[in-house]
């Protein structure tokens, strides 16, 4: 009982702090990409080539002046960076890292993941709500609206793999994809998931809640600080946990190509770079959606498109399997 | 193991659910709801009730609760707040919760009476997990009353889009 409880504890320590420490780099490689896809050099100043920089934005954001409004509602205020922080780092609970590396394993694991990445919007909410400023709650409301609608079509594109893999335990779907990933099977799932990630993340084109040209920052506009870097902590935590969950369902998670021997973490790992860099690839590339273009796309072109998936599947299930 | 964990998680309701109704903000009282959800979670968890547990965080916190949210949010809360709180409605409650009291202590009763009672024997063995159970008894057993429920969701939701959209351009 107690060494198991040591073990447990140990295994989260290392998850979570690799992870905080790979978010706090994520930021680099997100500005040099970013910087030489623009032709531009990106953070070069602090240590080689800007290595440290993640560094010493931490430190300066640790040190910075922690300003709460005089009108806002203190409590709400507080607490909201950590609702939107602690959904963000409690999915990795369920995800798997490797064949035998994962923190914990449910029968419900991918359902579990969906359930508790829906709950970062309401720090969103709260932390507009509670900033008292128009700007703040506009982009909450917009941010609500978003995630609650982009939030079905993400659950109803996973329902595809999840009738072919007849599980929603992570390790169960994985090993479904030994022989064929299940992204060949599903290419319509994939394209609906991989918008509704964009949008869930609140990443380009999908970041209306922080439009920066109209909205000043958004939801986070009155927040300093550490409160600030907890939001962005969040969203690139967010950002690995969903790309983590594609991962898994489509391109066979931890699973490899038999000819090149390698461990599974190091195929995890590799997948994960490549999808994280598509994800800021397309921020460098496209603009910004207009809001009633966000609804329309998602509510009459993507809806219907996971629905007919899910149909098909289900039919070629029945007929051939 | 299991028992603190249920204490906690109990406790933990009651105190929110009474929080939630003696706050004046209604944005606090939400939230604390919102709290309450979570620990029902937890208890459903400890039943064995993985699939509720989740569905209940997905659906009553992670979707209605926000919809809930956002539409307080659109009012003043800063007057309500200052307004007095009062209502005529005493008499009515009273019956209501002693009725409600009643009820809740002949289910308790109930299940004193027949410790092996087998509402529920289709949830445990057979099938590996609870999602495969509930899947195949919403289909079998219940396929009616599961359908009839979907038709009546289904019925709700083009009421309310009639209802919000008054002028059908055809």
């Amino acid at each position: 009982m107690i060494p198991e409880l040591i073990a447990a504890f140990l295994k989260i320590a290392l998850v979570l702090g690799v992870i905080s420490l790979v978010v706090a780099y994520l930021t680099y490689l997100e500005r040099k990409i970013i910087g030489h896809i623009q032709m531009r050099m990106g953070p070069m100043r602090v240590g080689w080539h800007g290595l440290l920089q993640p560094i010493a934005d931490g430190l300066k954001l640790f040190l910075k002046e922690d300003i709460i409004p005089a009108k806002a509602d203190k409590i709400v205020f507080v607490i909201a960076p950590i609702m939107v922080l602690v959904p963000a780092f409690v999915v990795y609970s369920v995800l798997p890292f490797d064949k035998n590396f994962y923190i914990t394993r449910v029968n419900v694991g991918l359902f579990l993941v969906l359930a508790v990445s829906s709950l970062g919007v309401f720090g969103i909410v709260m932390a507009g709500w509670a900033s008292n400023s128009k700007y703040s709650l506009l982009g909450a409301f917009r941010s609500a609206a978003q995630m609650l609608s982009y939030e079905i079509f993400l659950g109803f594109s996973l329902v595809g793999p999840i009738m072919l893999a007849g599980s929603l335990d992570f390790q169960n779907i994985v090993e479904a994809q030994a022989d064929v990933w299940f992204v060949f099977y599903q290419p319509v799932a994939f394209i609906v998931f991989f918008i509704a990630a964009l949008a869930e993340t609140n990443r380009i084109p999908f970041d209306l809640p922080e439009a920066e040209t109209e909205l000043v920052a958004g939801f986070h506009t009155e927040y300093s600080g550490m409160k600030f870097a907890f939001f962005f902590l969040a969203e690139y935590a967010s950002i690995m946990a969903i790309s983590t969950v594609g991962i898994s369902v489509f391109f066979g998670g931890w699973g490899g190509i038999d000819a090149i021997p390698l461990p599974g973490i190091v195929w995890y790992l590799l997948k994960m770079a490549v999808l994280i860099f598509v994800f800021i690839w397309i921020r460098a590339t496209l603009p910004r959606y207009r809001y009633d273009q966000l609804m329309r796309v998602g509510w009459k072109f993507m809806f219907p498109l996971a629905i007919l998936n899910i149909f098909v599947t289900g039919l070629l299930k029945l007929l051939f399997i | 193991m299991e028992l603190p964990f249920f204490y906690l998680f109990s406790t933990g309701i009651i105190v929110a659910s009474i929080l939630m109704v003696t706050r004046a903000n209604v944005i606090h009282a939400a939230l604390l709801l919102v709290l309450t959800f979570f620990l029902l979670s937890g208890v459903y968890v400890l039943a064995g009730a993985e699939f509720l547990a989740v569905v209940q965080i997905l659906l009553y916190a992670g979707g209605i609760m926000v919809l809930y949210l956002f539409s307080i949010m659109l009012m003043n809360v800063d007057v309500s707040v200052r307004l007095r709180q009062y209502h005529r409605q005493t008499f009515f409650v009273v019956i209501i919760a002693v009725a409600l009291a009643v009820e809740v202590w002949l289910v308790l009763a109930r299940g004193e009476a027949y410790p092996d009672y087998k509402g529920f024997a289709w949830f445990v063995g057979a099938t590996p997990g609870n999602v495969e159970a509930l899947g195949s008894v919403l289909y079998t057993k219940y396929l009616f009353p599961f359908e009839v429920a979907s038709i009546l969701l289904l019925a709700a939701m083009i009421g309310a889009i009639v209802l919000a959209k008054r002028t059908i351009d055809r």
